[in-house]
C-alpha cells in the first residue's frame, strides 16, 4: 500500500507498512499550545532561583586552583569568624565520597591529602546567610597543593577510560596489490563546546524531618540524582526526594553534573539544619561544568576508481577530561556512527577515550556522534574531490538503505530516510545567491547524517524504564515519569500521546509533577529517548486503560515497562548487533560567506531535511531542529573555548560566544514523516541528531567558496586565514 | 527608595547600590526576571526603565528612583495575554522560556516603534537577548506576525 510520506507542504509517496496507517488523531500531529506556555510567557514558570525557600542560606563552593596534585592542607583563617558560617569538607561527608555514575573516580569534594585532577575541582562548600558573608568567609579559606606534572595532550595520556573496537568484514590494509583502488586518508579535529543552556546550574536543599533531603533543581535525570544523593548520604529510597523546578536549557549539561550540584547542596543543609540555595553564576558554570568531548579522528578509506566504496578504517581518540563521568557511553556512540549513514563491506573502528587533567567533559547534545559524523561526511568529500565526482552522486552510491547492514553488522529493517531526506532537501533549495560583499565569497556544502534514537545497544533493556498512569475519579488520567520538560515539549506531547490513545480531549489529561516521590523511574531524559521510548510506554499504557475502563471501575492504575523487543539483539563484548532500536536521518544544506579579509564565516541560509517518523508536534519539531541546527553553527564557527594551564581561558559569556539572532542564519526546516512501527503513532527520537549535520555542511561549504579544506572546527577567522594563506 | 514597578508604585529600603535585578526577585517578589550571566551579555534579565531595554544585572537599584520599571510580569493586562505573548506560544517561540520574559520585553519594544518591521529589524533588535533553544527563527516569527 502507498501511503503518505509527509514533508512540510509537500507529499512523497512511499510503500510503508500498512498497520501504520495512521487512525485518526485529534491531538497527535498537531501543534497544540505547549502546556507550561502561559506560564513561560508571562514569568509565572518556576525555576530553580525563584523556588521561595524561607530561611535558606546561600551555597559555594571553593575549588582548586591547580589542575593536578595534592591538598596538602585546608586552612581556615583565624581572622574570620567561622561561627557565621557553615564549612563542608569532605569529612562531613556520611556516606561514599563518590559521583555515583558509571566509575566511582570522582570525589563529591576532594579530601585532605586527596589528589587533585583538575582546576575547579571542588574541594570545600560554604553556607552563610547573606552573600556578602560568604564572600567574605571565602576568602579566608587557605588551600595548599603540592604540584605534579600535569597532562594535557591526548597522545600523552596514559589513562585510557574505555576502549571501542567495531569490526565489520576485513579492512584494505595494503593497496599495492590492489588496482584501480584509491586510498584518502585524512585527520580531523573538534573542539570544546559547552551546552550554555541560559539558566545556570543550581539546587535548593531542603532537610526534613526523619533524615530526608528533598532537592529542587534545575536537571534532565531526577533519578540519577536521587541515586548520587543516596549514595553520597547514605539515604534511602524514601529521604532522597528530588524534584524538578521549571528547567532553563539542558543540552546534556544537566545530565551528570546536577548530581554534584545537588548533594553538594545537600551536605551544606544537612549541616546548616536548613535550606541552602546553590545557584552557580555563568562564570562558575563556564569554568567548572561538563563540556563535549574535544577529539581526534583519523580516517583511511579505500575505493574503486568508479567510486565504490571498499572498506574504511578510522581511529577516534576523545578527551574524557579527568573524571570518567559518562564518557565511556559518549565513545561508545561516536565509534557507532563514525562510519557514517553509509554502506560499507569492511570497516574497522577503534575508539578510545583518555583521561588529562582539565576539567571532565560529559554529555552534550549528539553524544559523540557529532564529533564522529563531522569526520566521517568531510571524508565523503575528500573522497569524491579525488575521485573528481560529485559528492551528492558519492552520497547516493554509499547511503544505507532499506535491507543494508551497518558497520555493527545491523540490518536496517525499517524507516531508513536516508534518500527521502536527500531528495526533500535538494529540492527545497535554489542555486547559490552571490556573496554580501566585494571581499566575500559564497559557497554550499551538503551533508548527510543519521543518528541513532534511544540508548545504545542493550541501555534500554537494562534500564527497563518505567512509567505510571491514572485513570481518576473525577474523570481525568494523570501520567507519571520522571522524563523532564527542558523546552523541548516532554509536558505537552506526552499528554498528545494520552489523549489520542485514550481517545479522550487533552483537557483530560495531566502530568504528574518530575518528583521521585510520587513518579516511577522512566529514566533519564537524554539519548534522542524520551519521545520515541518513553512516549511508546505512555501510548501503550492509555490503549490498556482504554481496554481496562470497558470492564473495570475508576480509580485505574496501570504501570508499563520497556521490553526489549525479541527481533533487537545487541552483543556487547564484540559490538555486534542491532546498535539502536531504529535511526532518524537529515541532511543539512548550508550557504556560507566567507570574508577573505577578515577570515568570518558567516552562514547565510540552512535548510535541513529530517526523517523523524512522525512529526508529534511539528512546530516543536521544527524548534529541536532548528535550535539543534544552530548550536551546530556555533561550535562549526564561532564557539571556540581557549584552554591555559589546565582552565578555560574564555570562560564567561563576554568571551565565550553563541550565535545571537543577528549571527543566526534562517533555518528552514523540512520534516519527513517516515514511521516507525515501534514508535509513538510512528516518531521517532530526533533531539540530538540536529547537532550531526550542521558543522560539516559548513566545512564543505567554505571549501566550495574559497577552495581550501579545514580539517579542525570551530572555523575561526584565524584558522580560515591561515588555511587560505598556506594554500 | 520609590519607583514605579509595573504600574504600581513600590518602595524599597536598602541599598541603592544592589542590582535592580536582586531587588525586583528578592524584594519585590517579580522572579519572572532571569539571571542568565550577570554581565549584560545574555539579555534573560532584560526590564523597561522608562520604556526602554535595559539588563537590569547593570542597573543600580538607586538609578530607578522616581522612574517607570516593567518586567515580563507587567506585559499580560489583567491576566490577558497580549498579542506578542499569545504569538509567542502559537509560534513556538518559548521553549525552555528561560530567554523569554527578557525576549518578549524587547520585542514589546520594538513593536512599539513606527514602521514596519522587517526580518532584519526584529534580528537586529533581538542581538541582546541569547536563547540556546529555538535557532531564533520561530522568535523572529512570532514577533513578525504581531506586525500586522
Amino acid at each position: 500500500m502507498d501511503s503518505a510520506v509527509r514533508t512540510h507542504g509537500r507529499a512523497q509517496s512511499v510503500a510503508i507498512l500498512p498497520h501504520m496507517r495512521p487512525a485518526p488523531l485529534t491531538a497527535v500531529g498537531r501543534s497544540v499550545p505547549r502546556r507550561e506556555g502561559a506560564d513561560k510567557v508571562t514569568g509565572r514558570a518556576r525555576y530553580t532561583d525563584d523556588v521561595p525557600a524561607p530561611g535558606a542560606w546561600y551555597g559555594k563552593t571553593i575549588r582548586s586552583t591547580v589542575p593536578r596534585g595534592r591538598i596538602r592542607s585546608i586552612t581556615l583563617d583565624p581572622a574570620f569568624d567561622w561561627q557565621r558560617v557553615v564549612v563542608v569538607t569532605a569529612d562531613d561527608i556520611p556516606g561514599d565520597n563518590v559521583v555515583h555514575l558509571i566509575r566511582d573516580d570522582q570525589p563529591v569534594l576532594a579530601p585532605r591529602g586527596g589528589e587533585i585532577r583538575h582546576k575547579e575541582e571542588p574541594i570545600v562548600l560554604l553556607a552563610a546567610a547573606d552573600r556578602s558573608t560568604l564572600e567574605e568567609a571565602a576568602s579566608h579559606v587557605r588551600i595548599e597543593y603540592d604540584g605534579a606534572e600535569p597532562v594535557y595532550e591526548l597522545a600523552q595520556a596514559t589513562e585510557v577510560f574505555s576502549t571501542v573496537a567495531i569490526v565489520k568484514g576485513e579492512v584494505v590494509e595494503d593497496v599495492k596489490d590492489l588496482k584501480d583502488v584509491e586510498v584518502v586518508e585524512r585527520t580531523f579535529k573538534v573542539g570544546l563546546q559547552e551546552q550554555l543552556y541560559i539558566e545556570p546550574q543550581g539546587a535548593i536543599a531542603f532537610p526534613e524531618a526523619n533524615g530526608s533531603i528533598k532537592i529542587i533543581g534545575s536537571l534532565q535525570c531526577p533519578y540519577y540524582v536521587h541515586r548520587a544523593l543516596k549514595r553520597a548520604l547514605k539515604l534511602t529510597d524514601q529521604q532522597a526526594v528530588v524534584i524538578q523546578a521549571e528547567t532553563g536549557g539542558g543540552f546534556g549539561g544537566k545530565e551528570e553534573y546536577p548530581s554534584i550540584v545537588a548533594v553538594h547542596a545537600a551536605l551544606l543543609a544537612r549541616k546548616a539544619g536548613r535550606p541552602v540555595r546553590l545557584i552557580y553564576d555563568r562564570h562558575e558554570d563556564l569554568a567548572a561544568t561538563t563540556k563535549r568531548h574535544p577529539g581526534v579522528i583519523k580516517h583511511r578509506t579505500a575505493v574503486k576508481k568508479d567510486g565504490t566504496l571498499l572498506s574504511q578504517d578510522i581511529e577516534i581518540v576523545l578527551d574524557g577530561g579527568a573524571y570518567c563521568t559518562l564518557t565511556p557511553v559518549v565513545l561508545s556512540r561516536a565509534a557507532i556512527h563514525a562510519a557514517g549513514a553509509y554502506s560499507c563491506p569492511n570497516v574497522r573502528i577503534r575508539a578510545r577515550a583518555v583521561a588529562t587533567n582539565t576539567p571532565p567533559n560529559g554529555a552534550f547534545r549528539g553524544f559523540g556522534a557529532p564529533q564522529s559524523l563531522f569526520a566521517a561526511e568531510l571524508m565523503v568529500e575528500h573522497v569524491a574531490e579525488r575521485l573528481g565526482i560529485s559528492s551528492v552522486d558519492l552520497r547516493r552510491k554509499w547511503m544505507l538503505r532499506l535491507g543494508d547492514t551497518t558497520a555493527t553488522g545491523q540490518v536496517l529493517t525499517e524507516s531508513v530516510g536516508s534518500e527521502l531526506v536527500l531528495d526533500a532537501a535538494l529540492k527545497a533549495v535554489g542555486t547559490v545567491g552571490r556573496p554580501d560583499g566585494r571581499t566575500v565569497k559564497r559557497g554550499r556544502g551538503l551533508s548527510l547524517v543519521f543518528h541513532g534514537s534511544g540508548f545504545t545497544g542493550s541501555g534500554e533493556k537494562k534500564l527497563q524504564g518505567t512509567i505510571a498512569m491514572e485513570a481518576l475519579a473525577d474523570g481525568t488520567f494523570r501520567i507519571l515519569t520522571a522524563s523532564t520538560e527542558i523546552g523541548q515539549g516532554t509536558k505537552t506531547i506526552f499528554c498528545q500521546l494520552a489523549a489520542d490513545a485514550l481517545g479522550v480531549g487533552m483537557d483530560k489529561v495531566v502530568l504528574a509533577p518530575q518528583d521521585t516521590s510520587l513518579v516511577p523511574d522512566s529514566g533519564p531524559t537524554v539519548a534522542s529517548r524520551t519521545a520515541m521510548i518513553v512516549g511508546r510506554l505512555v501510548q501503550e499504557a492509555a490503549s490498556e486503560i482504554k481496554e481496562r475502563l470497558k470492564r473495570q471501575k475508576l480509580p485505574l492504575r496501570v504501570a508499563k515497562s520497556y521490553m526489549q523487543p525479541d527481533s533487537i539483539h545487541w552483543d556487547e563484548t564484540t559490538y555486534r548487533g542491532d546498535a539502536y532500536p531504529v535511526y532518524a536521518w537529515a541532511c543539512t544544506i548550508a550557504d556560507v560567506d566567507v570574508d577573505m579579509t577578515t577570515g568570518e564565516v558567516r552562514v547565510t541560509d540552512l535548510v535541513t531535511a529530517v526523517d523523524c517518523g512522525k512529526a508529534l508536534h511539528p512546530v516543536m519539531a521544527e524548534g529541536q531542529i532548528e535550535g539543534g541546527s544552530l548550536q551546530a553553527v556555533g561550535w562549526a564557527t564561532i564557539e571556540e573555548i581557549k584552554m591555559k594551564d589546565g582552565g578555560y581561558q574564555n570562560d564567561r559569556l563576554a568571551t565565550y560566544l553563541i550565535p545571537t539572532a543577528l549571527d543566526a542564519p534562517r533555518i528552514r526546516t523540512i520534516l519527513v514523516e517516515n514511521p516507525y512501527s515501534r514508535g509513538p503513532f510512528g516518531a521517532k527520537g530526533i533531539g540530538e541528531l540536529p547537532m550531526d549535520g550542521p558543522a560539516p555542511a559548513i566545512i564543505a561549504a567554505i571549501h566550495d567558496a574559497t577552495g581550501v579544506w579545514l580539517d579542525e572546527i570551530p572555523a575561526t577567522p584565524e584558522k580560515v586565514l591561515a588555511a587560505c594563506a598556506s594554500r | 527608595m520609590r519607583f514605579t514597578l509595573n504600574g504600581q508604585a513600590v518602595s524599597f529600603e536598602g541599598s541603592g547600590a544592589r542590582r535592580l535585578l536582586d531587588v525586583l526577585r528578592e524584594e519585590l517578589g517579580a522572579t519572572g526576571t532571569k539571571e542568565g550571566c550577570g554581565e549584560g551579555e545574555c539579555g534573560a534579565c532584560s526590564v523597561l526603565i522608562d520604556g526602554e531595554v535595559v539588563d537590569s544585572c547593570l542597573v543600580a537599584v538607586g538609578q530607578v528612583e522616581g522612574r517607570e520599571v516593567t518586567t515580563v510580569e507587567g506585559l499580560a493586562d489583567g491576566g490577558r495575554l497580549t498579542a506578542l505573548q499569545q504569538a509567542f506560544i502559537q509560534h513556538g517561540a518559548a521553549q525552555c522560556g528561560i530567554c523569554t520574559p527578557g525576549m518578549l520585553l524587547a520585542a514589546h519594544v520594538l513593536l512599539q516603534q513606527a514602521g514596519r518591521l522587517t526580518a532584519d529589524d526584529v534580528r537586529e533588535g533581538l542581538a541582546g537577548n541569547l536563547c540556546r533553544c529555538t535557532g531564533y527563527t520561530k522568535i523572529i516569527d512570532a514577533v513578525l506576525s504581531c506586525t500586522k
